[in-house]
């Protein structure tokens, strides 16, 4: 029976096979690869041949004194980052619910959702040719309100703001989409009614808008900080500069190096498995506390 | 005449505070893209000591003559676009492949695999065993690593089987009651109603490709298989523009000079694909972002 609905369907079966190849090659095979942050991985042995020597890297990793400063640094970032791009979004998607014309919505629409599409190359190339210390717009600003010219990139001090900055340039306009589809489904009905009763848009915002999104806001919110310690590698890594790496160098920055520039490929794999496990059991606690406090979750 | 839609004075200070706040927001955007723009054709000069902000000065097209004469970055040009071509076509097949059979209620296996699939958006192997692996294919300096590794994840084969999900049953099913088998039936009757879906993942994949610079860097050793975006990396952050551009400029202040200028330029070449695309990726991209967030 199980075997005539499977030659029924045999050609669904064909059309199966490459993207199976296509995940057991590229996706299952790098996971078979992670035995190496426990093993002392040489070339000419081989994955399996090469002896294990189970937490030593781990354990060098912790005790490594660049350690605590990659940890800080990549804690701190995401952490700003979650309390300040994640709000932002969802306050520009009520704004703009409330732009009655179309055409005006529309346009600004189109304006803050285009900067998603931009390189993070071009994106920080961007950020050099504004900050730039004797020709940038930003230091003509500053000299032109009788400041001095401030040296942005090779400051870190400067590299979480920039960072954040950037970020929500670039993030905000597409992040608020979800938010603005899910105000699109609340009933409007309510909202009639709340205007008979009298209330003003500010009320019906917080009493009507906030409350009908709020189960959009905690799926996304459970999302972002299970990518918590999920920082992309690129834009920290085009940032960063010789002077200003006390702040910039961050979990995935730091595996390049030691990985894929200095070789040391099981210490490195160590450390990203870390990361990776860093990232799973905080989307486990997020998931199961917010659904004792709610009863959304994600799964 | 009283007018029952007379706003409150609550209102309209709602109104006045809500539009101000969201201009402000705009301009924000609009305005760096804007003055990349007006200096990509401004004199130099004018530019670096902060006369140029809101109209262009001293127009000149030197900078875009440069780039257009420099190999370098018509070689990269060509190599994303080659790769970008690659990894959308490869990618929405596969990703078509998995989601339809995905999609079928009769298909054995459906949630064994869906697992199998979307395992990896939680489990990846991470960098360094992704970049052994490569090597161990003997797939290093070659574009594959490139073209494949982004081509296709978990989420777009959701969203393309959401999509195959909403199909209607009926026309399969007298379509099958009629001999038609599935092969014929998925080219006949489900490609040509998928072209929306297609054209979702098609650009995503694009986009993807065309911005991405971190695999190029990692797999890629032969600067003449650089995509624009590791050249532009060259010229934009490392201040290292390709031995053509300004060599033929003899002190380095004026080399400083017309740096400066090909910089703001380099900036609009590139974005001038998706520039183009624009408009169908609003479209698309926000079609996707929704059929992803019912399921995901």
């Amino acid at each position: 029976m199980r075997l005539k609905r499977i030659l029924v369907n045999w050609e669904l079966y064909l059309l199966m096979l490459l993207p199976v190849a296509y995940f057991i090659i590229f996706r299952y095979m790098p996971m078979y690869g992670v035995q190496i942050a426990f093993k002392d991985f040489s070339a000419a042995k081989g994955i399996w041949d090469s002896p294990w020597v189970g937490f030593d890297h781990f354990i060098r990793f912790f005790q490594s004194y660049n350690f605590e400063q990659v940890i800080k640094n990549t804690v701190y970032l995401s952490v700003l980052l979650l309390l300040i791009a994640f709000p932002i979004p969802i306050i520009i998607a009520l704004m703009l619910n409330q732009v009655k014309h179309y055409k005006v919505k529309k346009f600004i629409q189109t304006v803050i959702y285009a900067p998603y599409f931009i390189a993070t190359v071009v994106l920080i190339g961007m950020v050099f040719v504004f900050l730039s210390p004797n020709s940038g717009l930003i230091n003509h600003i500053i000299v032109a309100l009788g400041g001095k010219p401030v040296m942005f990139m090779t400051n870190s001090e400067w590299f979480r703001p920039i960072y954040i900055f950037t970020e929500v340039w670039q993030t905000t306009g597409f992040s608020s989409i979800i938010y603005l589809a899910a105000l699109a489904g609340i009933d409007p009905h309510l909202h009639e009614a709340a205007v008979v009763d009298g209330a003003s848009k500010w009320k019906r915002v917080l009493h009507i808008d906030i409350p009908g999104i709020l189960p959009t806001i905690v799926v996304l919110f459970i999302l972002a900080v299970g990518n918590l310690m999920n920082i992309g590698f690129e834009k920290a890594f085009l940032m960063q500069t010789d002077i200003n790496v006390d702040a910039s160098e961050i979990i995935p920055t730091y595996v390049y190096k030691m990985g894929i520039q200095r070789a040391l490929y099981s210490f490195s794999a160590a450390i990203g498995l870390f990361n990776a496990c860093i990232n799973l059991v905080l989307l486990f606690i997020v998931n199961r506390t917010v659904k004792k406090i709610s009863g959304n979750s994600l799964f | 005449m009283f007018s029952i839609k007379r706003k409150s004075s609550g209102d309209v200070l709602f109104d006045v505070i809500n539009y101000t706040l969201l201009i402000g927001f705009t301009l924000l955007i609009l305005y760096p893209l804007y003055f990349i723009l007006i200096a990509s054709f401004s004199d130099p000069n004018q530019v670096g000591t902060g006369n140029v902000w809101l109209i262009p000065k001293g127009i000149t097209f030197e900078g875009y003559g440069r780039i257009f004469n420099d190999p370098v970055i018509w070689l990269g040009y060509r190599n994303s676009l080659l790769y970008a071509a690659l990894s959308a076509i490869i990618g929405t097949s596969l990703a078509i492949m998995a989601a339809y059979p995905l999609s079928r209620k009769d298909f054995y296996g459906c949630n064994v695999l869906m697992l199998f699939f979307t395992i990896t958006l939680f489990f990846n192997g991470g960098l360094i065993p992704t970049f052994l692996l490569i090597r161990d294919l003997n797939l290093m300096n070659t574009i594959w690593p490139v073209v494949l590794l982004p081509a296709l994840d978990a989420f777009v084969i959701i969203i393309a089987r959401t999509f195959f999900l909403g199909l209607p049953e009926e026309i399969r099913e007298s379509a099958s009651m009629d001999g038609c088998t599935n092969l014929r039936y998925i080219w006949s009757f489900v490609l040509p109603l998928s072209k929306p879906i297609i054209a979702v993942l098609a650009l995503f994949a694009i986009v993807r490709q065309w911005n991405g610079f971190f695999d190029a860097l990692i797999y890629l050793k032969d600067e003449n298989t650089y995509p624009l975006q590791l050249i532009l990396r060259n010229i934009l952050i490392q201040n290292q523009p390709s031995g053509n551009l300004v060599s033929d400029i003899q002190t380095a202040v004026e080399q400083q000079r017309i740096v400066g200028l090909i910089k703001y330029g380099v900036i609009i070449v590139a974005a001038l694909p998706l520039l183009v695309l624009y408009p169908f990726l609003q479209r698309y991209f926000v079609q996707g972002v929704l059929i992803g967030s019912v399921k995901g």
